[in-house]
């Protein structure tokens, strides 16, 4: 599917150059003849994917991040866990656990936590919504639209939700001997949450995204 | 020359770079363009062509997260106290624990996501840094899939750090039992967080800059 360049070329015209990818690992240069739906064309030398355009993949991303949005918003609002120990009981919600190193020095690990588990899971889902979903319906990209794809891009190794359950699970077992715990159904949001996480990173390709955006700009 | 020198021409022949061709290739979105302007005119992104102060900042943050993870280890992680009696967990103690619970599974994740990740993390970055350094060339496909693992599974050492939030939010029952954090949580996090920067500032384009170099 991609094909190395020959070495003359690449020095012609600044429109020309439009037609090239650069791998985004290795730096070799690629013609891409027009890449079909369902198909992959990878980089030759080191096997990055360079373009995996899929059917209607703007509006499927655009869903998914939408649900994502409302799945977060759910997962912070309903009771999260909550622990039963000698006729005591404790309901603590995703906030409580966000907030559980607020006490002094800790503080601005409460913060971060918040950051990683809330924040920007919901930054990264309405920069996407933003970026992609005019184009989704048709229309021309927002203004800054790719100021708000870059950002999301950038911060997607920071958003942790995925890490949070596993943490979760773990917990759990910790407290097993100690108190019986019952999952609420901010938990089950949550997981949920990761799931469509998931599906939406399978239908991303960043270049076909990029190109797209700057087809629809210049139009 | 040497003998894996000859063998990595013949491989890398025929592979020409945006660098090589007087051009610059964006790292975010793969637009080729003429060197010049400093950000890219399709994403915005900087464009660096090739980074000299990269190496640098590896460099800066893998020797800050490994200096904030020997406290990680010396002080504690969580502070139970059941009954009226303190107990202190540091992070092996942590794992040694829930091994003698009967609990191997967990016991297996946390032991990997806090010891064995965060210090092989450690010796990957360097080795990746010092073969870029020296010019050793070693496969740069092992390379290159070696950064990738590094990328993808440094975040998961943030596990226990979320495990320690959701005890202590959950366990205050006053008297019967509480659970707070111990210092170590945050330079645990701490570096974490330093090494994931260390792993960014890499370029993996170095990677194979070296392998090129040969053939040159
Ligand atoms: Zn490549
Ligand atoms: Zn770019």
């Amino acid at each position: 599917m991609a094909e190395a360049l020959p070495a003359a070329d690449g020095t012609d015209g600044g429109g020309e150059l439009a037609g090239l990818v650069a791998c985004p690992t290795c730096d070799v240069l690629h013609r891409l003849s027009e890449v079909p739906p369902g198909a992959t064309a990878r980089c030759r030398r080191c096997g990055t994917v360079l373009l995996a355009p899929r059917d209607s993949a703007l509006t499927r991303i655009v869903m998914l991040a939408g649900t994502a949005l409302v799945l977060m918003v759910a997962a912070v609002f309903f009771p999260f866990l909550e622990l039963q120990v000698a006729g005591l009981s404790r309901r603590s919600s995703l906030f409580d656990a966000v907030m559980a190193f607020s006490s002094g020095l800790m503080l601005p690990l409460s913060f971060a936590v918040a950051a990683l588990i809330i924040l920007l899971p919901l930054f990264r889902f309405a920069a996407l919504i933003y970026a992609l979903g005019p184009m989704a319906i048709g229309w021309r990209p927002a203004p800054r639209a790719e100021t708000a794809f870059r950002l999301a891009e950038l911060t997607k190794p920071w958003a942790m939700a995925e890490i949070f359950i596993v943490g979760v699970a773990v917990a759990l077992v910790k407290v097993a001997g100690l108190a019986k715990v019952t999952l609420g159904p901010a938990f089950w949001a949550l997981v949920a949450l990761v799931i469509v996480t998931v599906l939406k990173d399978n239908f991303m390709c960043r270049l076909s995204v990029w190109k797209t955006l700057e087809e629809r700009r210049a139009t | 020359m040497s003998a894996v020198g000859m063998e990595n021409a013949g491989r890398t022949q025929g592979y020409l770079t945006a660098h090589r061709a007087g051009l610059i290739g964006c790292s975010s979105c793969g637009r080729v363009q003429r060197p010049g302007p400093a950000r890219c005119v399709r994403c915005g992104g900087p464009l660096a062509g090739r980074d000299p102060g990269s190496l640098q900042r590896v460099w800066a943050w893998l020797l800050a997260g490994m200096v904030v993870y020997i406290p990680a280890n010396v002080y504690p992680m969580l502070l139970t106290s059941t009954l009226g009696r303190t107990t202190e967990n540091t992070i092996v103690g942590g794992v040694i624990e829930l091994f003698d619970h009967g609990s191997w599974g967990v016991a297996l994740i946390v032991f990997v996501a806090s010891v064995v990740i965060p210090i092989g993390k450690f010796i990957a970055i360097a080795y990746l840094a010092l073969s870029v350094r020296s010019a050793v060339v070693i496969r740069g496909h092992g390379r290159q899939r070696l950064y990738e693992v590094v990328e993808f599974i440094g975040r998961w050492s943030m596990i226990d750090v979320f495990v320690v939030a959701i005890l202590a939010a959950l366990v205050q029952l006053q008297f019967v039992a509480t659970i707070n954090p111990g210092i170590a949580a945050v330079s645990f996090a701490l570096s974490v967080a330093f090494t994931m920067l260390s792993a960014q500032s890499f370029d993996p384009k170095s990677i194979w800059d070296a392998y090129e170099a040969d053939d040159t």
